[in-house]
């Protein structure tokens, strides 16, 4: 074998003879090799996502809430007569007694109302809950006490404020153990939460929820003082809705049996509904299965752009070695009676070629591990223009808006040998070429 | 007498499909150590085809040649690119350097395809400078071919063609395309490296070139038609 280091050196300077061609040659391995490291990034970059989400919703948790059913499906056509719909304490009582591999059953019932302190007004999500609320949020008490099952039983006319709800309604003062209006009943205050990020919204069933704006009361203590029945006043007109729960949070017992309990849970909920459009069933750990479906369609996708221009890339290489072997007939022929052997021939052009695809390779690699940068300018134009229209064409600009393509290091060596792959399957027949070629005629080419 | 070459009874067929041209209809030389040949003869007699199959770029159709008392029909495709790389030194007509390379990496070429691929040593470097002095391109080795008139890149030929210091020195035509002081200067060159002990064959169409050799040798047709010393 020639001395490798110097034959590699003999390649680039001949590529350099043309730098135009060999860059234009190039740029199919460049798209190709991309591709493949964006593919990669962006499936692993998918899963890392749909992971975290589910830590966050608990990967042992099924949640299912009540849906607000479509105008058309309402029966009701009287303005005034009332919207029946949602979980019921019935489906809660079920499914808590009968699936013996739910350990725990969390309820809540929320809805928005305002609430005041002196002059200061403000819209709150309220939220009926059990002690557990707490802790299956990630919740944490910045000072106080939260809901006790004590509070429950006795019904007390108590609540814990999140600490956006304290900062608005309160400013400067200490919340606990004064009172905040809620409707036309006054709560005491026990205690204030410390923020929390907003969580992602799941499954495109329940938008993200932002913990800084809530007042925690006992379920209980809503059920009596607030009732099912909730009237909207606004807009002139009036709409009465009549719902039970608006939440119930499910702790399977172990990973491997959510999802035969979620089944389940699905065939229970129909004994007390007649259709399923007005409640959701979220499973987080099936978000992981999304993502991966997810993943294999951005896989066939890129991958199909990668094969087709590593495919093109490389016979665009293959024309112009066998270009640059015709061109080069001559020296060939000079070589040759210089004492070159036929081996030394077809070494020289495959380097040549291998050096152009390598090289087109370290470029697209490079390329592709930008992904990440450019996936962020995707990001906020999706987000700028798409989300504006509400949920025109949600789904597509959820997927980029959740999406952080995340470089696969094994990726990148990879990319390397498929480029150099290329070139070697590509080269070798421009190689060979060269090399048979005669030398006596290959002196006298012109 | 030990022989450089020989060539014994050689013919070269060019099968073209419809007829079958006979460039050498039965050629019979001894080349000695040492010896200074020309090969003359109109064109189209078969000069350069004799040349090719001396310079091992080609085999024979028929006879047999023997070079460095082998025969060339039991020699492999390998072996004789080894043989031109050690043995032989090329001179064209038309020069024949590589465009892209410098005079220096021009006249590296053969060092390249060395048995066992050494690495070019600094004892070679110094081979080449030597080289480049002696046919007097000095200060020229940086250049490329084309910034070189034919005079000059005919210099770096012959100093291509005495790196891996060869025994057989093959020139056709050496001076063809060159003016009659530059094809002088280029002829001392070639007589002081016969002078050194090379063997020299040559082909030429000018007798003021050929009768700078030791013998002549006429071809017509492809045979030897006379044999001789100058004006034989
Ligand atoms: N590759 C080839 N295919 C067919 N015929 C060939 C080939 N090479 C040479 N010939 C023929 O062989 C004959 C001898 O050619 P050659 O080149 O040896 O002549 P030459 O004596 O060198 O002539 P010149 O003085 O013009 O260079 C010619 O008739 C030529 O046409
Ligand atoms: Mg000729």
């Amino acid at each position: 074998m020639p001395n490798l280091l110097r034959t590699i050196q003999l390649a680039m300077k001949s590529l350099m003879l043309h730098k135009l061609r060999a860059g234009l040659t190039m740029l199919g391995m460049v798209l190709g090799v991309s591709s493949v490291i964006a593919m990669l990034a962006i499936g692993r970059g998918a899963k890392e996502q749909a992971q975290k989400q589910v830590l966050k919703l608990g990967a042992t948790n099924i949640i299912i809430r009540s849906v607000k059913p479509p105008p058309e499906s309402a029966v009701n056509s009287g303005g005034a007569s009332v919207l029946r719909y949602g979980l019921l304490r019935k489906d809660y009582d079920l499914l808590n007694k009968t699936i013996p591999t739910i350990t725990q059953a969390i309820p809540i019932r929320e809805l928005n109302k305002a609430a005041w302190h002196r002059h200061h007004e403000i819209t709150a999500r309220i939220v009926g809950c059990t002690a557990d609320y707490l802790d299956i949020n990630h919740l944490n008490m910045a000072q106080g006490r939260f809901i006790t099952d004590d509070d429950r039983q006795q019904k007390k006319n108590i609540a814990v404020l999140a600490s956006g709800t304290a900062d608005e309604l309160f400013q400067y003062e200490n919340p606990v153990r004064q009172s905040v209006k809620i409707g036309s009943k006054f709560y005491r205050i026990v205690g204030v939460t410390i923020p929390r990020q907003a969580s992602a919204a799941i499954g495109g069933s329940m938008s993200g929820q932002d913990y800084n704006q809530d007042i925690y009361i006992p379920l209980e203590t809503m059920r009596v003082r607030m009732g099912d029945l909730n009237i909207d006043r606004t807009a002139g007109s009036f709409s009465s809705e009549y719902w039970e729960l608006s939440q119930v949070t499910l702790r399977v017992d172990s990973q491997d049996r959510v999802v035969e309990t979620a089944n389940v849970i699905r065939e229970s909920m129909k004994q007390n509904h007649k259709t399923d459009s007005d409640y959701a069933i979220v499973v987080p750990l099936e978000l992981l299965k999304q993502a991966e479906q997810m993943g294999i369609i951005f896989n066939v996708v890129l991958g199909s752009i990668a094969a087709i221009s590593l495919l093109v890339g490389g016979i665009g290489i293959m024309n112009i070695m066998l270009a640059t072997v015709t061109e080069r007939t001559r020296e060939i022929g000079i070589r040759r009676a210089l004492g070159a052997r036929r081996r030394d021939i077809t070494i020289q052009f495959l380097t040549e070629t291998i050096v152009l695809s390598g090289t087109g390779g370290i470029i697209g690699i490079l390329l592709g591990l930008s992904t990440k940068y450019a996936f962020a300018g995707i990001r906020t134009f999706v987000e700028s223009f798409i989300f504006e229209g509400g949920k025109a064409g949600s789904d597509f600009a959820k997927m980029f808006s959740e999406m952080r393509p995340e470089p696969v290091p094994w990726s990148l060596p990879l990319a390397f040998f498929i480029s150099v792959g290329i070139g070697i399957i590509f080269g070798i027949y421009p190689a060979r070429a060269a090399a048979k070629l005669d030398p006596i005629e290959a002196l006298r080419h012109e | 007498m030990k022989l450089a070459a020989q060539v014994i009874d050689i013919q070269k067929h060019y099968d073209l499909g419809s007829v079958v041209v006979k460039a050498l209809r039965g050629v019979s030389v001894d080349f000695p150590h040492g010896d200074f040949v020309a090969i003359m003869g109109a064109s189209g007699s078969g000069k350069s085809t004799l040349l090719n199959l001396l310079g091992a770029l080609d085999r024979p159709t028929h006879g047999e040649y023997i070079i460095g008392g082998r025969p060339v029909s039991s020699i492999s495709d390998d072996d004789l690119s080894a043989i031109r790389n050690e043995m032989i030194g090329f001179i064209f007509q038309s020069y024949n350097l590589i465009p892209q390379y410098t005079v220096i990496e021009n006249i590296e070429v053969p060092l390249h395809y060395r048995a066992g691929y050494p690495s070019i040593s600094a004892k070679d470097r110094k081979h080449i400078m030597e080289l480049g002095d002696m046919v007097g391109l000095g200060d020229r080795m940086d250049h490329r071919p084309y910034q070189l008139s034919g005079g000059q890149q005919q210099r770096v030929a012959i100093a291509r063609a005495l790196v891996n210091n060869p025994q057989i020195i093959l020139a056709d035509e050496p001076t063809g395309n060159l003016d009659s002081s530059t094809e002088a200067e280029i002829m001392e060159i070639l007589c002081n490296l016969n002078a050194e002990g090379r063997t020299i064959i040559m082909v030429t169409h000018e007798n003021s070139v050929a009768k700078m050799a030791k013998r002549q040798i006429f071809m017509k047709d492809g045979i030897v038609a006379g044999e001789g010393f100058f004006p034989g």
